[in-house]
């Protein structure tokens, strides 16, 4: 090798030693200079942008958006989970896609169609699974967190050689799911604590059109939400062999039921010490309950048909939003009075709305004004706006240490 | 006929906001392609062998027993038609 040639390829070996080394050193400065900053996932979050197929990476300590991460097909009806470590957030869509998002890198890591039509998902209590709730075909699908490869498939085969519309898939203590079948007025336990050999315990004849399920936060309720009756069935999964009981049979005695334009949803029951606070369906009513003995407590009149009722972090106040046509309003209550204290109207289409962790705002999205409206829960007063393209879902990363979340 | 009748009566503007809450608020159960969720499937290729009238029917007093709420409260009989008509050219 001649000299002539060395030079040319590492021309600075003849620049004495102290530059070479600075010019080492503004090289490595430039490299790090493209890498993302490193920074948390904590105060991190996704907005659905549910009209086309995208999602906003925000930040709840600054207000801001990250990344727009596009490609996710049909989210109407998204909903979102994240894994353990609240860097990926699994969405799924309408059009039975199931997207892993990195929040940290901005974008998607990988992306599956699993089904035709799908409605939710949940993960597994140690975040090792994935479960999809499937309306076509009815179902359930788990897949591995990492490599969202297809671990059981699980059809809604009801009795009568039906498949099944499945609904409220949550996840429970033990690496099981719990999930309803609307068609199939049932529910069932999936335990996938042996991946190789899931077990499943079916509860039948639960009630008519189980259309949404939750699971108190502690991980022993699930409690399914009837369209086709007034009442609700809950299994306790501490006592299984008790099987599932009906409770608040006949909340809307008296009152003649109203058109309901958009179902309610259970998912982030507001639970506050021994009450809780959900949604009537076919009535303009938040229903109190004594979870103690599981009896009808009070009717608060609401603005509208209730549609998420959700509690602060410190459950001092419930915040409610409603279907169509009354969706341009928001609803405080006082958990101690049980009274309506305030009543908001951020603009037409509010769809969902998402707590800090420690509940010193509230995300708002505003559909038709493509708008996320952030209000200090303190003061209700708007904080800050961010634009959005027809923002549905509002979903942050402490959901990830949430059972039923 | 009767279609293209409703067509001219029901007004450019109004039609922009029909077809916004058929696509979004109808699409919060059926689905904002109509490909179907907790209510079935509503595009054209589904549509056509399902007579107008019961369309109209369903849109307007719903289906009792089901989630399907009557919608005559907010759109009148030449909107339903419109929608009907939209909904089974796919054009909606």
């Amino acid at each position: 090798m001649d000299r002539d040639t060395t030079e040319a390829r590492f021309p600075m070996m003849r620049l004495p030693m102290k530059q070479a080394l600075f010019t080492v050193l503004a090289l490595l400065i430039s490299a790090c200079a493209q890498q993302p900053p490193v920074m948390g996932s904590g105060d991190l979050g996704v907005v659905i942008e549910r009209a086309s197929g995208s999602l906003q990476i925000i930040n709840t300590s600054d207000h801001s958006s990250l990344a727009r991460v596009t490609g996710l097909g049909d989210l109407s009806h998204a909903s979102v989970v994240y894994s353990r470590d609240a860097r990926f957030a699994y969405v799924f869509g309408r059009d039975g896609g199931l997207t892993k998002v990195d929040l940290l890198k901005q974008r998607i890591d990988q992306r599956i169609i699993q089904a035709g039509n799908s409605i939710g998902g949940a993960i597994s209590q140690d975040g090792s699974m994935i479960a999809v709730s499937n309306y076509e075909p009815g179902g359930i699908k788990v897949f591995a967190a990492d490599s969202l490869q297809l671990i059981a498939d699980i059809p809604a085969l009801t009795s009568t050689g039906h498949y099944s519309k499945t609904v409220g898939l949550v996840d429970a203590p033990g690496n099981r799911f719990v999930f309803s079948l609307y068609e199939g007025d049932a529910i069932w336990v999936l335990d996938m604590s042996t991946p190789a050999n899931p077990q499943l315990q079916k509860f039948n004849g639960v009630g008519k059109g189980p259309y949404d399920g939750l699971i108190t936060p502690d991980g022993r309720f699930y409690i399914a939400g009837l369209f086709g009756e007034d009442g609700m069935a809950m299994l306790d999964l501490w006592h299984p062999q008790q099987g599932v009981q009906r409770i608040l049979d006949g909340y809307g005695k008296g009152s003649e039921k109203l058109p309901v334009y958009k179902m309610p949803h259970l998912e982030g029951w507001a639970i506050s010490g021994q009450q809780a606070f959900f949604p009537a369906i076919g009535r303009h009513q938040v229903l109190k309950m004594n979870m103690a003995d599981w009896q009808l407590g009070q009717r608060i009149t609401a603005h509208g048909q209730p549609v998420f009722v959700m509690s602060q972090p410190d459950h001092r106040r419930i915040w409610v939003n409603f279907a169509f046509p009354d969706n341009d309003t928001l609803q405080v209550i006082d958990v101690e009075t049980a009274r309506v204290i305030h009543q908001l109207t951020p603009g037409k289409g509010v769809l969902h709305m998402e707590f800090t962790p420690r509940g010193e705002q509230i995300w708002i999205s505003v559909r038709d004004e493509n708008r996320v409206d952030i209000y200090d829960t303190r003061t209700l007063q708007r904080i800050a706006t961010l634009p959005a393209q027809a923002p549905s879902g509002i979903f942050f990363t402490h959901r990830a240490h949430q059972t039923g979340l | 006929m009767i279609a293209n009748a409703a067509l001219a009566e029901v007004t450019a503007q109004r039609r922009d906001s029909i077809a916004y809450t058929v696509q979004q608020d109808c699409g919060s159960c059926h689905g904002l392609t109509f490909a179907g969720g907790l209510g079935p499937d509503l595009q054209a290729e589904r549509l056509q062998s399902i007579p107008d009238d019961y369309l109209i029917q369903v849109i307007k007093h719903g289906i009792p027993g089901t989630p399907m709420p009557p919608w005559q409260r907010f759109f009148n009989d030449e909107e339903i038609q419109w929608i009907v008509t939209q909904l089974k050219r796919g054009s909606l």
